[in-house]
């Protein structure tokens, strides 16, 4: 068990080291954080510009391996280096994973818990009114990509509080700074209400279908059967043998996307302007922001081989037929 | 007094699928009614619309009185009270029918709960008991294991203990040995018996070995087409049936105490029950069918002394005393030529010496890591001479299909020698490794899976013969074809379309395609109804006779190779356990695992069955990657138990090697005590004198 | 003789019957439809800067004048040829990667799977982010390779794992017993036995693909000016929604009538492709 955990964990960093090294070669070259201080009134000197630049470790004139070397002997001690107008890439990171976080938990959670009881629903509901309406739902909502619902929702959003006269619902931005106390915590979940629905309706289809497919190839096995043979009602089999083994792939889905959530939500958080990780992830590129971009990358990789690792960890908890005896 | 009576139960699927059609019987308390038929016969469905477990679209008519309450139609709030109370259900795959999630003994607490006010932990000490009743060794451990993590037989016997935890008044079993080995189906049966004694309830044993049947149940139902088509008390039943499927059936099955020579087969296939014929259903492959049969279908009626057949030529058959072996026409299978020559005389084509396969034992789906390794094959030796079939026999885990994956590789061995048509496997180039394969070739045991479903059936034959690039390939198809049996238009169809013992002849066409000189048989008929079986153990005697080949056939059904071989090799844990010509193997078995073996199958007669005495085998197979010091069968040893002190230690200590034993010219068997005894026919009285 | 027992269950199937005809007729629109209206979509009317739907202009036109109805069905063209190649490139190397790193296992599926797992970790959206504006000059099929390049990964674990178990079944042991060499056998046994996964798999993979598309498109990522898709179109005509809403209503209308109308057709292939399932 030992063994195999270090050996996960070793092909791991090794994955992280070549995606995150693969992202900054690929950034360093292709992009010009140069071009942010040329166009500058007035003109800024270009030796300024050099010294700026190379005390960003940004500086094209520099060979790509040199400054690859400088990044990477400041990542291995932890330090990600400057953005691209000097700011700390630790700090500015360190504040949007809080953001990502904020804005994803409640969403996350709850399109999983609506979404799997509405497929374990359907399932038991197969071909009658409730599935078919979940599923026509379901289908009608993965139609709609997250930037469009997203968008829908803000402008609809926009026209009811015009139409009302007043901000009924807040469709940009956490929260207002200028309130404080109870008022900023009310502000602030009034915030979250437009990108928690747009999150969620798109997990919720997501999670009924899996669900809905897991339930009835569970629904049709012998121990169903078996559990409804020994006396239990249809409904208690369904609930504690069908549903408790079904749920197994659907959690482990739950697990992963758990771990990614720290990696944000691209369109949700650019739309509604959050400053999240996923916003993060636009404005790096479109600032030529090489360090950010080089940074992101790292933070994806780890989240997304955790949230790997941690889905596994779940089927073995969750199904005593993977668990190491 | 009859416990359950079922009245014209019918059973619909959507679609129109006729899957039961007016089926009747009663069971009375202590009763064993035996159910046979083949599979699509609705013996299934029919237990389960008794249950009320069939899907909703299932329509269900009819009546099922239990002590006298009907239970057709009724709400669930009455059913859930008479489900695991009053009738209990076992099931034919115990893995599946177990929530993989929860531990057996929170099932069976599960069950206890359901009907008895229990508290939690007294409950979970019933199961505990239970388990120990159906013994289970260790209950108080093995209750809190996981389905997986118990073997077949001990799954199967946890199942028993579920059933029986409310003191049912009536046990269905469905299949419940089908998928157990003969060891363990002996020790489950002895279980079920003994759960009968404690209970008292009447069992509805449905299944399609009428082996099982003959030992088990008072009186027998044979259905056919979703119908029973003979009714009566098994002797009877068994000794004088009255109707031809019935005659058939049970002229068609091997036996082990059988004669050489071929089988009486049925020709045919069970009609669909989308598409039943208008008259008899049997009448399509019923060699005594007149033009009348086809007028209606024979209804079930009393002949007299609880017995009910549904023939309209029964009468005549009860008058003139006709047997399935004068009814059905049996095939004249000619005589080889190359058995005239003694066997030391002619070429040995396969030759193992000392073959040894090992392999990784790996563990845990997610967190995979080697725990060890497994002794799969250690060391075996046989071989095989021009123009003979060699059995190898053994139950699942013996290291059977490992060998004879070993000899198809042609790959060099990890110890020993694989020697082919004088060819050693270890000395061969990428060419002659090709050209050998033309010679050896492999018929498989599921036809589902042997043929490519996306490939028509003459690309599968024709695709041997183009991979060695032969000419004119469509003719040789063809020719193929008529020589299995099937029609050369056949061709152009894709497998779906065809029946199981079909397939396994589009199997056997492929196989012979590049006329191989030795053919590999793994277990070619076990997956097939018994009355399909007979036809193509006839066909596979005949193409050996007239092709002139050598066949090693690889079963767990001993019945069968009686039939169909002429040496013997019994197999256990990777070694070979007892070997030689197939009467003195039969007949004299000397290694006490053969001798367990033997006696454990059922046999189609009542009469013997009731007498018989049976070795019965303690536990189940160790595991092959953690073999018993010395001999590998010492623990389970029925001689070993009853050794002396220091006769054990030579068990223990000194692994046996396979010993020509001194009476005859080719028997052998690898145990320190080996003694020939007679078992097949062995009954209780015999061993007393 | 299958296959016509697959197209018949599939219109059997009233989800996948809706799906093809909205299909038919949203492919028919993208292609015919253009010969149909007056303007072509490079026209630009002076007269008519952002008019609303009329007689003249169907669907109004842009702020520089364009016939929206004419630029929509252009990009929808675009999207719909975007769709399809991504998914036959992506599909394709699913397949090909997932059964030989199945079937030979040992170090070529250690090698193959390795790559999986970098691709996997790697945040497509950025790559491509960085790369396709880079792009600008050459031919948008570099952005169609560029995101069937992380689109396959997926796919091709699930195509390994059962190469996996076909690679024991007895056909392809018969197949090996007769000395047919090995990659004949992924090829002609163990590729069409995975026939309906890939099918399904391609289906659904162009509708992610043009929703791929789109989403780049939407940061200005995807496909460049002055060339369009449906996703140039929304963001630029998200940006003023409320005012001038035919900017935003038709194209982002047809591309959810365009994935709706796959999902559908997938889906309804699954029924029909594999009978053991009951999604
Ligand atoms: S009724 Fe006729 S066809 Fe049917 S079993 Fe009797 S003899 Fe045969
Ligand atoms: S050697 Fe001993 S343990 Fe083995 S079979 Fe013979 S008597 Fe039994």
């Amino acid at each position: 068990m030992g063994k195999y955990l270090l050996r996960r964990l070793a092909i791991n960093v090794v994955l992280v080291a070549i995606a995150a090294s693969l992202a900054y070669l690929l950034a360093a070259t292709t992009m010009n954080p140069r071009a942010a201080y040329e166009g500058r009134q007035p003109p800024v000197a270009e030796h300024v510009i050099d010294a700026t630049l190379d005390a960003y470790n940004l500086n094209d004139k520099t060979p790509v391996l040199e400054r690859y070397a400088t990044w990477v002997s400041g990542v291995v001690t932890g330090d990600f280096g400057k953005t691209w107008n000097g700011g700390s890439v630790n700090d500015e990171m360190g504040r949007r994973i809080w953001v990502s976080l904020r804005l994803l938990l409640i969403g996350t959670v709850l399109g999983f818990v609506i979404g799997v009881a509405l497929g374990a629903l359907s399932a038991i509901r197969q071909y009658r009114f409730t599935d078919r309406f979940v599923g026509v739902s379901s289908f009608a909502i993965m139609a709609i990509p997250v930037f469009l619902m997203a968008t829908l929702l803000a402008i609809a959003t926009y026209n009811v509080n015009r139409g009302l006269g007043f901000t009924l619902i807040e469709y940009t931005g956490e929260y207002n700074p200028r309130l404080s106390g109870w008022d900023q915590l009310l502000n602030r979940v009034n915030h979250l209400i437009l990108p928690t629905i747009s999150l969620t309706l798109g997990s919720v289809a997501f999670y009924s279908r899996i669900q809905r497919n897991m339930m009835l190839d569970v629904l049709g096995q012998d121990f169903v059967r078996t559990a409804m043979a020994k006396g239990l009602r249809r409904r208690t089999a369904l609930t504690k043998h069908a549903l408790r083994t079904a749920l197994i792939p659907s959690a482990t889905y739950f697990a992963f996307a758990f771990g990614t959530m720290f990696t944000g939500a691209i369109f949700t958080e650019k739309i509604f302007a959050w400053h999240g990780m996923g916003a993060w992830l636009v404005d790096s590129i479109h600032q030529n922001d090489v360090n950010s971009v080089a940074a992101v990358t790292f933070f994806t990789a780890i989240c997304v081989l955790t949230a790997a690792f941690l889905s596994d960890v779940l089927v073995a908890a969750l199904d005593p037929r993977v668990r190491v005896s | 007094m009859s416990i359950l009576q079922v009245r014209d139960l019918t059973v619909t699927f959507p679609g129109d699928i006729q899957a039961v059609r007016g089926v009747s019987y009663e069971v009375s308390r202590g009763e064993v009614l035996g159910i046979v038929g083949e599979s699509g016969s609705g013996k299934s469905v029919t237990s389960l619309a008794i249950m009320g477990l069939l899907p909703r679209d299932a329509v269900v008519s009819g009546s099922v009185k239990l002590h006298d309450r009907e239970l057709i139609g009724v709400d669930e709030d009455e059913l859930v009270k008479v489900r695991g109370k009053s009738i209990s259900m076992i099931f034919q795959d115990p893995l599946s029918a177990f929530t993989p999630v929860y531990t057996i003994g929170d099932q069976i607490a599960e069950a206890v709960r359901i009907h008895q006010k229990m508290a939690k932990d007294k409950a979970a000490k019933r199961a505990v008991e239970l388990l120990d009743l159906v013994g289970i060794p260790h209950p108080d451990v093995r209750a809190k294991s996981f389905p997986h993590e118990f073997s077949g037989g001990m799954r199967q016997r946890a199942m028993i203990a579920m059933a029986i935890a409310n003191d049912p008044d009536l046990l269905i079993c469905d299949e419940p040995t089908t998928a157990l080995d003969v060891t363990i189906q002996a020790q489950v049966l002895e279980v079920l018996k003994t759960a009968q004694r404690e209970t008292g309830a009447g069992i509805v044993m449905i299944t399609h070995d009428l082996g099982v049947i003959a030992g088990m149940a008072d009186r027998v139902l044979v259905m056919y087409a979703g119908r029973p088509v003979e009714q009566g008390p098994v002797d009877e039943l068994y000794y004088r049936p009255r109707m031809p499927y019935t005659m058939g059936l049970l002229a068609s099955i091997p036996r082990i105490d059988g004669e050489e020579g071929p089988l009486v087969p049925i020709e045919g296939n069970p009609p669909s029950p989308a598409a039943l014929p208008p008259g008899c259903p049997f009448a399509p492959r019923c060699p005594m069918r007149i033009d009348s049969c086809d007028e209606e279908e024979p209804p079930l009626t009393p002949i007299g002394g609880g017995r009910h057949v549904a023939c309209i030529r029964s009468r005549e058959i009860e008058h003139k005393g006709l047997t399935g072996a004068d009814v059905f026409p049996v095939p004249v299978i000619p005589p080889s030529d190359v058995v005239r020559v003694p066997r030391e005389q002619r070429p040995t084509v396969l030759e193992l010496d000392g073959l040894v396969r090992h392999y990784p034992l790996m563990k845990g789906a997610v967190f995979k890591r080697r725990v060890g390794t497994v002794h799969a094959v250690d060391g075996i030796s046989f071989d095989i001479a021009e123009g003979e079939t060699l059995a190898l026999v053994g139950e699942s885990g013996c290291g059977k299909t490992t060998t004879l994956q070993q000899i198809m590789r042609l790959e060099p061995p990890q110890g020993g020698r694989v020697v082919v048509l004088g060819k050693d496997s270890a000395h061969l180039d990428r060419a002659a490794r090709k050209s050998l394969r033309g010679d050896l070739q492999i018929v498989f045991q599921d036809p589902m899976a042997a043929l490519d479903p996306r490939m028509p059936v003459g690309d599968i034959i024709a695709e041997p013969l183009r991979a060695h690039g032969h000419k004119d390939v469509a003719a040789r198809v063809a020719e193929l074809l008529s020589l299995v049996g099937l029609a050369p238009e056949h061709a152009e169809r894709y497998p779906q379309r065809f029946s199981g013992g079909q397939r396994q002849r589009i199997g056997i066409a492929r196989a012979l395609a590049l006329d191989p000189k030795l053919l590999v048989l793994d277990e070619p008929v076990s997956a097939l109804d018994v009355s399909i079986q007979a036809g193509v153990i006839n066909l596979l005697e005949k193409l050996k006779n007239t092709l002139g080949l050598s066949y090693l056939f690889v079963a767990h059904d001993l019945a069968v190779v009686r039939h169909l071989a002429d040496r013997v090799a019994v197999m256990y844990l990777g070694k070979i356990a007892e070997i030689g010509a197939v009467a003195n193997v039969y007949d004299r078995p000397a290694h006490p695992y053969t001798q367990a073996l033997l006696s454990a199958i059922p046999l189609p007669d009542p009469e013997m069955e009731r007498t018989r005495k049976r070795i019965l085998l303690e536990g189940d197979l160790p595991s092959p990657a953690d073999p018993p010091s010395g001999c590998r069968f010492r623990t389970r040893c029925p001689k070993f138990a009853r050794l002396s002190e220091a006769e054990r230690r030579r068990c223990v200590d000194e692994e046996p090697s396979v010993v020509r034993l001194a009476s005859a010219a080719d028997h052998g068997a690898a145990c320190h005590y080996a003694e020939e005894i007679e078992v097949i026919t062995a009954s209780g009285d015999q061993e007393e004198k | 003789m299958r296959s016509k027992v697959v197209i018949g269950r599939l219109f059997r199937n009233r989800q996948a019957r809706y799906g093809s005809i909205a299909l038919i007729l949203l492919v028919a629109l993208a292609y015919i439809g253009p010969f149909l209206g007056s303007y072509d979509w490079t026209d630009k009317d002076f007269l008519a800067f952002l008019s609303p739907p009329s007689a003249d202009h169907w669907w109004g036109t842009t702020t520089i004048g364009q016939d929206m109805y004419a630029v929509t069905l252009r990009g929808m063209q675009k999207s719909i040829i975007i769709g399809l190649l991504v998914a036959l490139i992506s599909t394709g190397l699913a397949a090909v990667v997932g059964a030989f790193a199945g079937y030979f296992g040992g170090w070529v599926d250690k090698f193959l799977m390795w790559g999986v797992d970098l691709l996997l970790v790697l945040p497509s959206f950025l790559i491509i982010a960085i790369i396709s504006p880079r792009l600008r000059g050459a031919t948008w099929l570099w952005f169609v390779v560029l995101l069937a390049a992380f689109a396959w990964m997926i796919t091709s674990r699930v195509v390994r794992s059962m190469t996996l178990s076909l690679r024991e079944r007895e056909y392809v042991l018969a197949a090996v017993y007769m000395g047919i060499p090995r990659w004949k056998i992924i090829f002609r046994h163990i590729v069409p036995n995975l026939s309906s996964l890939l099918i399904i798999d391609a289906t659904l993979n162009v509708s992610a693909a043009v929703i791929g598309e789109a989403a780049l498109s939407f940061f200005g990522f995807g496909i460049q000016p002055p060339d369009v898709s449906l996703g140039t179109l929304i963001a630029e005509g998200s940006r003023n929604a409320t005012g001038y809403p035919w900017l935003f209503a038709f194209p982002a209308g047809l591309l959810v009538l365009l994935v709706l109308s796959i999902n559908l057709i997938g889906d309804g292939l699954r029924d029909a492709l594999d009978p053991g399932s009951n999604s």
